[in-house]
Order: C-alpha cells, then structure tokens, then sequence
C-alpha cells in the first residue's frame, strides 16, 4: 500500500490575476495560479520534480508594487497579490529573454520555444550573425575575455561531446538551466558529477576539470537527461537516430511497466519505434520514481531485443 | 556520500598547506584554496582533489567553485604575477599607455608573462596601480601606487618586495570635525591603545550599558542608512533580525568593495582597522549575533593584515570573545573571509554563498537575509562604512547625529573622487554639501582642463553633466534628479577624457562580472558590450539608431528580469551617458 501524505488542510488564498480573481491553495506559486486559471506560462528552467533554480526568467510577471518582474516559478502568492501575465512590461521582458536565448543557443531541440518566439515576435539574428563555434570554452577564466568587435553575437557554440557510450553532451544546446546539476546533486541522485564551473557569458556546466564522464563521478542513471529542456544532453541513441534522420517521436508508442532488476519496483516507460526500444523513461508523477532510475533501468534493456 | 576523486596526488607543499584543514567543514572551501593559491601560486588537480578528500566536497563542485574567482588559476602559473588595473579611474590615468608598453615588453597579459589585467583594485586615488603577488612559504603582496611600466615589469621579474608601508590617500586627515576619518592617517592602525587615547572603545562601553533594544533604538532613530548603496535604514535590519527567536544570528560585515571607483571602506579598514572590529561589536551585540565575517575582497592585503593584527589584540584584552568588557553572557567572535576576484561576491545572498563554500551566486529573495541568511540563519549584513558611523552615533547621540546633513539624508557621508580631478582621495562632508562643493575640496579638474562629466555612484551608478554642480549630495536629491550616490563615488571626467572608451569598460566589467546564473545578465551583458563596441566604433549593424534601439531593450530586460543588483543595473550609467551627456546624439551622428 502507499502511503499518501496528505497533509494539514490549506487555506485559499485570494489574488487578481490579469484582472480577474482567482483562489489558490496557500503555499501555491504564481505559475500554479496560472495553471490552475488555464493560463499558459512559458518556463524553461522549472522542473515539476525539482526545487525552482530561477535562471532561466522566462516565466517572469508583474506583480503590482515589486520593483522589478517576479519569476511567476517560484514566487508563492501572496493575499491581495496583483499579478499581470500579459502586460507590456512582461512581455517585452519575455520576448528579450527568448530573442538573447536565441541568439546564444543552439534551440533547435528545444519543445515548444517556436511558439512561444512567435507569439511574442521574438528574432534573435537582430543581434547580428552568430559568431563561429569556439574550442576553448571549458578553458576560459572568469574576470577576462577578448573584446568583441559587435560584428558577430557571441555564442555558446562548441563541439559536442562523445567520449561515452551512453550520453552525448552537445552543450553549443546548453541553457544554464541547473536542472541537470540539481538532478545529479542533492536533489536527487547525489552523485555530484556535473556542476556549473567558470563564470557569466564563459559558465558552463562541466565535471572536475573537464575530464570525460568516464573518469568523472557520473554513474550514468541519465536521470541529468530527463530533466534537460532543450536536448543539450541527450542519450547517444536518440542524438544517433536524430542525426541520421531516423528519430520519428510521432511513430513512438510508450509503454509503462515494471522494472525487473531489483525490488524497488520503478516505473519504466519504454519509447518503441518499430519495434524496437529506442529510449526508457519513467514517469515524473510515479511516487516511486519520480522520473528519476538507475544505470540498469535506464540502459539495461538491449537483452530484449536480442533476436 | 561516497566521493570519486581523480587519480592525482598533491605535492608535498600542497598536501602540508591542505591537510591545515583537516576536520572542517565545506565552509572552509575558499580559505584553503586560498592556501593552495598562496602556497604555489595556483591550484593543480592533485590539489583540488586533496582539498576535495579533506573537506569531504565532490570534486565536480569544488571545480565549480575555485573557476567563479579570478585570483585562481587552475593552470599552472609563475609563483609571481602582476594584477594590473584598467579599471575606470586607472584607464584615465593612462592604463591603456601602460598595458601597450608591458604587452610589447613582456608579451600579452596571461599566466605566462606574469602580468593580467584587473578589475578595479580600490586604490583609484593613485591611479594607475597594480598589486603583485608572490607564492611562497610565506606568501607576499606588494601594491604598486601609483606605478609605472617599469616598475611593473621590475616587479614581474623580481617579485614583490613586502607589503607596502605607504599611508593611505586621505586629503583632509587631521583636520578638525571629522567623525568618520579623525583617526585615519592619524592614529597608528596597529595599536589597540592609541585607538583607546582617541575615544575608541568607549562606544561599546555605552552599548553594553543601553542594551540591544537601547542601541537598536539609537540607531534608528538616528536615521542611519546603509552605505553600500541600497540605503535601508540599518535600525530596521537590526531591529528584524533581533526578533528572529532562530538561533544562532551571524553578522556579515561587507568588506568586499568593489564598485569601481570605490576605495573609502578599504581607507577605513587600513586607517582605523580598530573602529570597524569595534562597530562590528556592536551590531553584534544588538542584533543578538554571536559570530561576525567580515568578507574582505581578495585584492586588499594590506587591510587583510592590520584587521587580522587588531582582531588578535582586541581579544587579547577582551574586546572579543567570552563575557565582552566583563558583560556577562555576551560573547562574540570575528573571522575574516578574504574574498577571490568576483564583483558579485559584494551581493549580500552572494556572500553568503561564499562564505559557505558555495559558488558566489545570488540567491533569490525573499526570503530576505534577516530571516533566512548565511547557513540559513537570520544574518545582518552592514557595509563597513554603514557600521563605523554607529560609535559616531552611540558617542555622539542620535540627536546631534541626525543635526548633521539633512532631514532626509542624516550624518556624514564619504565621498571617493578620482579620475581627472587634482587632488583625489577620500572626503568626509555632511550629506547636502553639492557636488560643486565636493569638486572645489578635491581641487577641481586640472589646470587648463574643462568638466566634461561626473559618474556618481560608479559602474552602477550614473553620469551628471557639467551644468549639474548644484545637486545637493543626499540620498533624497539624487533620487529626484533621477541619478545616485551609490557606494560615494564621484569620478570625474574632463575634456581630455575619452568617453567612448569609458564607456566601452563599464560594458566590458559588467560582461566580467556577471556571475552567468541568469539569462538577463549573463547574454544581456554580453549584447550589450557588443552593441557598445558598434556604437561607439561607429559600425553599425545596420544603422546606429537600431543598435541604441537594442541597447535599449536589452537595458529594459536586464533592470526588469535580472536575480540582483547587478544586472538590474548593468545599464544605468550607460544609459545615463548616451540620454544625459548627449552621447545618443554624438554617435548617431
């Protein structure tokens, strides 16, 4: 049986979102209120199974008498609060953050940031041509950088990383979300292998001196990549099926069941294309889980399709 | 936790200097990659990894956290290297003629020449300075003020000599009336009893009689405001962590001065070290703290030196630690963080990421730090200015206090000139004295030369024009005139200065300096240099009205959207500059 912690009873709270008034549990954030409204609000660095980082602001509103925008992620609502999702304000702040994004960031595998780029007019190119990719970004010291000439937008581009059977990490993709080093750190799997290194425009996210996952803390569990927004960390056989076109989601059925290696009983969900296994997930809402798995539910399913 | 560390071993010095910490906590992450850093000058993987076995840290994060600071090398690098300034006040003291002649002399700047370029280094009243450093069993600095290509290259090649004996930069020190500076160059900062025979300590005696509440009250309603450049009424911050039943309450001292432009609290802490453990003391004492920081940036050896002197002589004679001046049941201790290059690490919640051993990020507010602060603690943060005014008050009274300056803006208030002006230093004036007035003390811009322009408040802070002298410097005016005080600096710029350049600098630290945490700051400083660059290179995208249209969009979003202050102010003095000083129209043209 599981056990269900329901808690002590809420109190609703009341404010005015775009005008109209809504009640919400006490504790609730904005961006609850939103969804709770049928208020779609973008997001990129929140996680449903993760503590809110606050990095990415593209879930920023107005709330009337803050200074500056709230990030609507993590801010809890307030008696009286009110918030706008839809002022000039918000969505200038929104459109600047999608179009500077997009002007650093490779967001090709990035899920629903078309429509939020075109529902605001976000273009990014008005920054000027993307700078060409750099090879010495895991080597760059905070405090200094060569001085642009405003010719080309700098960029996070750079090649991708293989050095391991089971991930690729194409950080030219890489938003500086947090989620993967929460995931891999305390949030989840304490393993500590990835963390943000180096500062501002040149921080990213690396192990101990750069050196390849192998040699590094990572236990490959993958559960890094099941949070990443954007596909910057992918494993190697969706990053292989995509780069030779085969990679079709929409041919994808999901199938969820148990895994057999141990007692704990996780939830998997396996992604079958033709037939084949061709990814395994698990369920973010599975109490068990909670999307999180191990090196041996994650990857340990080849033996099924041994013909 | 289980650590996987890499297959590399320290060497022998690095291993003696590590193992020092064996038995502590995560908190004391940066003073031992300090250690290693003072020791051979940089920090190996065989380093790091003994770090990361001693203090139980994963690797991955200590990596994380020793490439956030500038003053660390993870490659290898001479034991000897040269930190030279091109921050604002140096660049118009001829930094840029200095940094040609030691690129064509001893090669780029880089671990291999023995020289790198630095953000401001807080010594702008003798620009252009450098600060040497030398690794070693007994690790030294030399700060070089004001210095020469030369002298730097002497130095490159040599190492530095000791630390430097110089007094600090004070123009009035001696004279009558000053409150904050009376001790300073006046007064030996290493001696306990010079700094009694001058009324030090006789501040806490009153506190301890008026208990917290009293001093609390005191200082309130003297109207006291912070410093650093937010100005929250510092009774108000004690009075809210004072209430926290959470214990136990720390005290940050924010010695991290780094504003460019800014060199007061580091003249504070070198001229009158006493005053500031004092003042500390007393915060302490009415905010129910029972451990003080004080977080002194990395750049400042000489301050380093006369604090950690008058904290061991303070506790000598029990003006620290058990049962203070005999004040049974008060008990409070000082320890002095010493900062790595980062600008951001000036930010209260940053600090506390630093302190902790953590990368020195901002954390998102609220909460706000009287409630939940350093190791999650209700924690008061005072700049070292803010709190030296409180022995002023407690001696003086908070209603003799609140005559000086005006209704709004109560007390004295110091004031870093620099740039183009003939006699820069540090000033004490009474808030409401104008800008004007400020500038005539200082001498003026040199003979021959005409204002071009004052930045106030510095990288952070705003431009004022010439014809703008009569501001009245208060909190209250500056906000009317739509510009700051900040942190009290008042750079000034003549005809001979090249704004463009200036300009082309305040972008480019801004880029530095930005902690890379959110999208706002971390790109939107970056286009922002960018843009600048084709602003002021007159290389327009397409044309420059588009480029001043992007800079002031970009500007929006980063005031609107950033985490911090810093970010959310990334653009004031450059917007300040192209609508205020007309520089729009001149690049546009």
């Amino acid at each position: 049986m599981t056990i269900v912690e329901i808690g002590l009873p809420k109190r609703l709270v009341e404010l005015t979102l775009d005008g109209e008034s809504v009640r919400v549990p006490e504790g609730a954030t904005i961006l609850d209120a939103c969804t709770a409204k049928g208020k779609s609000i973008p997001t990129l660095c929140y996680g449903d199974t993760l503590r809110p980082a606050n990095a990415c602001r593209v879930c920023m509103v107005e709330v009337e008498g803050s200074r500056t925008l709230v990030p609507s992620c993590s801010r809890k609502v307030e008696p009286g609060m009110v918030v706008r999702t839809d002022s000039e304000r918000t969505t200038h702040s929104r459109k600047l953050v999608l179009e500077l994004l997009g002007s650093a960031t490779d967001l090709s595998t990035t899920p629903h940031v078309d429509e939020w780029m075109s529902a605001c007019g976000a273009d990014p190119s008005r920054f000027g041509p993307p700078a060409p990719p750099s090879t010495d970004r895991d080597d760059r010291r905070p405090g200094e950088h060569e001085e642009p000439d405003g010719q080309t937008a700098a960029t996070v581009r750079q090649p991708t990383k293989v050095d391991n059977p089971l991930y690729v990490r194409d950080l030219g993709k890489c938003i500086m979300c947090y989620k993967c080093v929460d995931a891999c750190g305390d949030q989840w799997q304490n393993t500590f292998a990835i963390s943000v290194a180096g500062r501002g425009f040149d921080s990213r996210i690396s192990t101990e001196f750069s050196t390849p996952l192998p040699e590094s803390a990572c236990v490959y569990c993958g559960n890094c990549i099941e949070v990443c927004p954007t596909g910057a960390l992918s494993f190697k056989r969706e990053h292989d099926k995509r780069e030779d076109g085969t990679w079709d989601e929409e041919a994808q059925t999901q199938t969820t069941t148990i895994c057999t290696f141990c007692g704990v009983g996780c939830n998997l969900t396996l992604h079958v294309q033709d037939n084949e296994i061709v990814k395994v997930t698990s369920p973010h809402e599975s109490t068990v889980t909670h999307g999180n798995l191990c090196i041996k539910g994650r990857f340990g399913w080849q033996h099924v399709q041994n013909r | 936790m289980d650590l996987k560390l890499l297959d590399v071993e320290p060497s022998e010095a690095e291993r003696v200097v590590v193992d020092l910490f064996t038995g502590m906590g995560r908190d004391q992450l940066l003073p031992a990659l300090h250690a290693v850093n003072d020791r051979v000058g940089w920090i190996s993987q065989g380093a790091l990894n003994h770090i990361c076995r001693v203090l139980h840290i994963p690797p991955a994060e200590a990596y994380g956290v020793a490439s956030f600071y500038s003053l660390f090398s993870l490659t290898e690098r001479p034991a000897k290297v040269v930190h030279v300034c091109v921050d604002l006040a140096c660049q118009v003291n001829g930094a840029k003629s200095l940094c040609d002649r030691l690129t064509s002399e001893l090669g780029p700047a880089g671990a291999k020449s023995g020289w790198l370029r630095s953000p401001c280094l807080g010594v702008c009243e003798k620009a252009p300075v450098a600060l040497a450093f030398e690794a070693g069993e007994v690790a030294a600095e030399q700060l070089l003020a004001p210095t020469t290509a030369e002298e730097v290259i002497a130095v490159a090649a040599a190492g530095p000599s000791h630390v430097d004996g110089e007094r600090a930069e004070v123009p009035q020190a001696g004279s009558p009336g000053l409150r904050l500076l009376q001790r300073v160059g006046v007064v030996d900062p290493e001696s306990l009893d010079d700094y009694r025979a001058t009324g030090g300590y006789s501040a806490l005696r009153t506190a301890l009689l008026l208990g917290p509440s009293g001093v609390i009250r005191e200082v309130t309603d003297a109207k006291l405001m912070g410093r650093g450049g937010a100005a929250f009424p510092t009774g108000r911050k004690w009075d809210a962590a004072a209430r926290q039943p959470v214990r136990p309450h720390y005290l940050v001292c924010n010695a991290d001065e780094s504003e460019p432009g800014t060199f007061k609290d580091r003249l504070l802490m070198e001229g009158d070290p006493y005053a500031v453990i004092e003042s500390m003391t007393i915060a302490g004492f009415a905010a129910g703290c029972s451990r003080g920081y004080l977080y002194l940036r990395g750049e400042y050896p000489r301050a380093l030196h006369l604090l950690r002197n008058a904290i061991a002589r303070a506790k000598e004679r029990n003006f620290l630690g058990e049962n203070i001046m005999g004040h049974e049941g008060f008990s409070f201790e000082i320890e002095i963080r010493r900062g790595a290059g980062a600008y951001i690490c000036g930010e209260e919640t940053a600090t506390f990421n630093s302190i902790e051993g953590f990368r020195g990020e901002p954390r998102s507010k609220p909460p706000f730090p009287v409630e939940s602060g350093l190791f999650g603690k209700p924690t008061v943060v005072n700049n070292v200015e803010t709190l030296v005014n409180v022995p002023v008050i407690l001696t003086e009274g908070c209603e003799a206090y609140t005559r000086i300056g005006t209704s709004g803006s109560a007390g004295p208030k110091l004031f870093c000139l620099s740039g183009n002006v003939s006699r820069p230093g540090v000033y004490e004036v009474p808030f409401g004295t104008t800008l004007g007035e400020l500038l005539d003390l200082a001498g003026g811009v040199p003979p021959g030369r005409e204002l071009r322009a004052v930045l106030l408040g510095g990288a952070a802070g705003g431009f004022v024009r010439p014809d703008e002298l009569d501001l009245p410097l208060t909190m209250e005016d500056a906000r009317a005139a739509n510009t700051t005080l900040g942190s009290g600096v008042v750079l000034v710029l003549d005809d001979t200065a090249d704004l463009g350049s200036f300009l082309l600098r305040i972008a480019a630290f801004f880029r530095d300096e930005s902690c890379g945490q959110c999208v706002p700051c971390r790109i939107g400083t970056v286009r922002q240099e960018e843009a600048m660059h084709r602003l002021v290179g007159k290389r327009p995208l397409s044309t420059s009205a588009e480029d001043l249209q992007l800079l002031r969009e970009v500007g929006q979003v980063m005031r609107d959207s950033s985490i911090c202050g810093l970010g959310q102010t990334a653009w004031n003095a450059i917007e300040s500059a192209l609508d205020r000083l007309g520089y729009a129209e001149e690049a546009a043209s």
